[in-house]
C-alpha cells in the first residue's frame, strides 16, 4: 500500500505542492489529473525520491525516507513523461537496467535478473524486438520497453507521468490495458498522471484532481469528473456523457466563447467529495 | 460521407487477451551485451603484435630473431643464450622495452579516461583534457621549463611534477567554480567551467612563453605535441600506479556507465546515484589521465579515436567499450611510437602528429562503413 502524507514540496523558491495527502490501496488504480502546472509531475517525482520534500511517503507502512536509493528502487518503480532512450541501446540490455537495485552496485545481472527480465519481455511482447535498438522502435514499442523496465524492478507500486504522452488513442489504450492487468495479476499499487481525462476516468479506481498544488477533490472517477469539476479546474467547457466502462469527457463549444475563465478565477476553498 | 479507401483492413492483434503469465522458472533468460572472449583474445593479440613489433624495430638495427630470443629468455625457468651484443641488450631493456611499456600504458590510460568522459557527459566528443587537464599540464610543464633549474627537486626531473600539479589545480578549479549555490551538480555546468579554466590556464602559459621569448619555445612546443621518446623505467614505475588504479576503478564501472546513459534523473530512480558515479569516474580518470600526460606531454586523438572505433565496431555498451579501450587504446599508440621513431628516422616525429596523421584517416574509415551497416 502507498501512503502520501502531508507531503510539501518547494521549487526554485514556490510552493509546487502543499501538504498533499493520498493513499493507493494494493491492486488499486489512482489516476491524478490537473490543468498544466498544477504539481502532478512533481507529486510523482517526490514519490521517486527524485525532489526533496517534506512530509513522508510509506509503502507498506515504512517510511522510505531520502537516504537509500537502491531500497526505493525497489520499492517504487518510475515510468517518466518523457523517457531518455538511447537509441543503439537494444530492448534487452534496456530492459535489464530496471534490475540495477537487485544485483550488486559494482556486479552483473544475476540469473534471476535474467529470468525475470525474460518474463516480462515476454508479457509485454517485446520478445520479437529484443535485440533491436530503441532508436529502431515505434513509439509504441518503445513505450512498451519503458513499462518493461519499471516492471522488472519488481516493486509494489507503479508511478506512471502521462504514460500516453506521444502515442495514438490505440496505443494509448494497449499500453494502459497493459498496466491494468499487471496490477491485477501481481497486485501493483498503481499512481497515474494522464491528461486525457477520459482515460483517466475509465482505467482508474480513484480519480485525483490535484490544482495549484493542492488535491481539491478526490473520489470515484463518476463522482470527480462532473461538468462543474472539469469547468471549475480546468477552465474548460465540457459534456460528461454515460460511457459503458466510465464517463466520457467531451470537450464542447459554449454558446459564448468568454463563458471560459481562466482556471485562477475560481480558487474556491479546498472542497472534497469522498 | 465518401470512402477514400476500400480496404480491407487487417484485425489489429491487441495485448488485451493475453494467455496468462507463465511461472517465471519456466520463462527464458534473456543474454545482456556483454564482453566476449573473442573480443579480449582480438584485444590481447593486437597488444602482443605492437609490443613484438616495437621490440623489434627501431632506428638502431637489431636482428629481430635475436630479440625474440632475448625476451623468450626473460622467461622463467628457460635459459637461452641471444646472442645480442651488450649494446644491443642495451638498447633493448633500457630504451625499447621501457619506451613499449609507457606508450602500452599512456596509450590504455588515455583511451579509457575518453571513454568513460564520452559516458558520464553523455558527450560523443568529451575526451580526457576535457575539464582542463591539458591546458593544467601545459602551463605547469612550461613554468617548469622556463623556471626549471632554480627549483629542481634533488635528482629528480620537475617536469613530469609540475605538469601533474598543474594538472590537477586546473581540474580542481573546475569542479570548485561548477559548484552551484545550492546542491547539485550538472554535467553541462562542469564542462562549462572546463572551458572557461582551460581558456584562462591557456592565456597564463602563453604569456609566460612569449614574455621568456624564443629559447624556451622550441622545447614547450614539443613537450606540447608529446612524446615517449626520452622514457625509461622510471616513468614506468611513476606512471603504473596511476593507470592500475585508475583503470581498475573505470572498469569497475562500466556498467555503471550504461545507466547514466538515460539520464541523471531516471538513473536516480533505478537506484544509481548519479552524481556520485559521475565524481568518482571524473576523478579517477583524471587522475590517471594527468599522470599519463605528466610523463607523455599531450598525445591528442587517442581519446576520441580508440573508444569511438570500438564503439563503432562493438556496440553502445561500456561493457565492452572499457575494457577494450583499455587493450586497443595501449597497443595503438605503442605501434603510433613505433611510426614516430622510425619514420624519419634518426629524426624523431613528435608522437601527437602521428596518433592524428594515422588515428583520424582510420576512425574517417570505420566511421563511414559503420554508416553503410546501420
Amino acid at each position: 500500500m502507498l501512503q502520501v502524507e502531508r507531503l510539501s514540496v518547494t521549487l526554485g523558491g514556490t510552493r509546487a505542492l502543499h501538504d498533499m495527502t493520498t493513499s493507493v490501496n494494493p491492486g488499486g488504480w489512482l489516476g491524478v489529473v490537473g490543468p498544466n502546472g498544477a504539481g502532478k509531475s512533481t507529486l510523482i517525482k517526490a514519490i521517486c525520491g527524485l525532489v526533496p520534500y517534506g512530509g513522508c511517503v510509506r509503502i507498506a507502512g515504512r517510511d522510505l525516507g531520502s537516504k537509500d536509493r537502491r531500497r526505493r528502487a525497489r520499492a517504487v518503480a518510475y515510468v517518466p513523461q518523457r523517457p531518455v532512450l538511447p537509441r543503439e541501446m537494444n530492448v534487452t540490455d534496456y530492459v535489464l537496467l530496471g534490475r540495477s537495485a537487485h544485483h550488486g552496485y559494482l556486479g552483473a545481472e544475476t540469473a534471476r535478473d535474467r529470468r525475470t527480465a525474460a518474463a516480462v519481455i515476454e508479457r509485454l511482447e517485446l520478445a520479437h524486438f529484443a535485440s533491436r535498438p530503441l532508436g529502431a522502435l515505434s513509439g509504441g514499442e518503445s513505450q512498451r520497453a519503458v513499462l518493461a523496465r519499471a516492471l522488472v524492478q519488481e516493486a509494489p507500486v507503479l508511478v506512471m507521468d502521462e504514460p500516453t504522452t506521444s502515442l495514438d488513442l490505440g496505443h494509448s489504450q494497449l499500453v494502459l490495458e497493459l498496466a491494468d492487468e499487471l496490477r491485477r495479476e501481481r497486485g501493483i499499487c498503481v499512481l497515474c498522471a494522464l491528461h486525457d481525462l477520459t482515460l483517466a476516468a475509465q482505467y482508474s479506481e480513484t480519480v485525483l484532481v490535484l490544482f495549484e498544488g493542492r488535491a481539491v477533490v478526490d473520489g470515484a472517477p463518476a463522482d470527480v469528473l462532473t461538468e462543474e469539476n472539469i469547468s471549475r479546474y480546468f477552465a474548460a467547457s465540457v459534456q460528461v456523457l454515460e460511457g459503458a466502462s466510465g464517463p466520457v469527457v467531451a470537450p464542447s463549444r459554449s454558446a459564448e466563447p468568454s463563458a471560459l475563465t481562466a482556471p485562477n478565477e475560481h480558487p474556491d476553498e479546498e472542497m472534497r467529495a469522498s | 460521407m465518401s470512402v477514400l479507401v476500400d480496404k480491407e483492413l487487417p484485425a489489429r492483434p491487441r495485448t488485451v487477451c493475453l494467455p496468462p503469465q507463465r511461472p517465471l522458472e519456466r520463462a527464458g533468460v534473456v543474454e545482456p551485451t556483454r564482453l566476449r572472449a573473442s573480443h579480449l583474445a582480438l584485444g590481447s593479440a593486437f597488444l602482443a603484435c605492437a609490443a613484438a613489433a616495437s621490440l623489434m624495430v627501431g632506428p638502431y638495427q637489431l636482428p629481430p630473431l635475436q630479440v625474440l630470443e632475448a625476451v623468450v629468455a626473460k622467461l622463467p625457468f628457460v635459459h637461452l643464450h641471444s646472442g645480442l651484443s651488450h649494446l644491443g641488450y642495451e638498447v633493448l631493456w633500457q630504451l625499447r622495452a621501457p619506451q613499449m611499456v609507457l606508450g602500452a600504458l599512456v596509450g590504455a590510460m588515455l583511451a579509457v579516461a575518453g571513454a568513460s568522459y564520452q559516458g558520464v557527459f553523455s558527450n560523443p566528443l568529451a575526451d580526457p583534457y576535457l575539464l582542463g587537464v591539458a591546458s593544467g599540464a601545459g602551463l605547469g610543464a612550461t613554468v617548469a621549463i622556463v623556471y626549471g633549474p632554480t627549483f629542481a627537486v634533488g635528482a629528480l626531473n620537475p617536469l613530469p611534477i609540475a605538469a601533474f600539479a598543474g594538472a590537477l589545480v586546473a581540474v580542481a578549479a573546475t569542479f570548485a567554480l561548477a559548484r552551484p549555490a545550492s546542491g547539485g551538480r550538472s554535467a553541462a555546468t562542469l564542462v562549462l567551467a572546463g572551458v572557461a579554466v582551460a581558456a584562462f590556464f591557456t592565456s597564463v602559459q602563453t604569456f609566460i612563453q612569449q614574455e621568456q621569448g624564443s629559447s624556451s619555445l622550441a622545447v614547450v612546443y614539443s613537450w606540447i605535441l608529446g612524446g615517449i621518446s626520452t622514457a625509461g623505467w622510471g616513468q614506468v614505475e611513476l606512471l603504473l600506479p596511476y593507470v592500475v588504479v585508475a583503470g581498475g576503478v573505470l572498469v569497475a564501472c562500466r556498467r555503471l556507465l550504461d545507466v547514466l546513459s538515460v539520464g541523471d534523473e531516471e538513473a536516480t530512480s533505478l537506484g544509481v546515484r548519479a552524481a556520485r558515479v559521475r565524481a568518482v569516474v571524473v576523478v579517477a580518470a583524471t587522475l590517471g589521465t594527468a599522470a599519463a600526460v605528466s610523463v607523455s606531454g599531450l598525445i591528442g586523438f587517442v581519446g576520441i579515436i580508440v573508444p569511438h572505433t570500438i564503439r563503432l565496431l562493438t556496440g553502445p555498451s561500456y561493457r565492452r567499450i572499457i575494457p577494450l579501450s583499455l587493450m586497443f587504446g595501449g597497443g595503438f599508440l605503442v605501434l603510433a611510437n613505433l611510426m614516430a621513431n622510425t619514420v624519419l628516422s634518426p629524426q624523431e616525429v613528435p608522437l601527437g602528429v602521428i596518433t592524428a596523421f594515422l588515428g583520424a584517416p582510420f576512425f574517417l574509415v570505420v566511421l563511414r562503413q559503420a554508416k553503410r551497416m546501420g
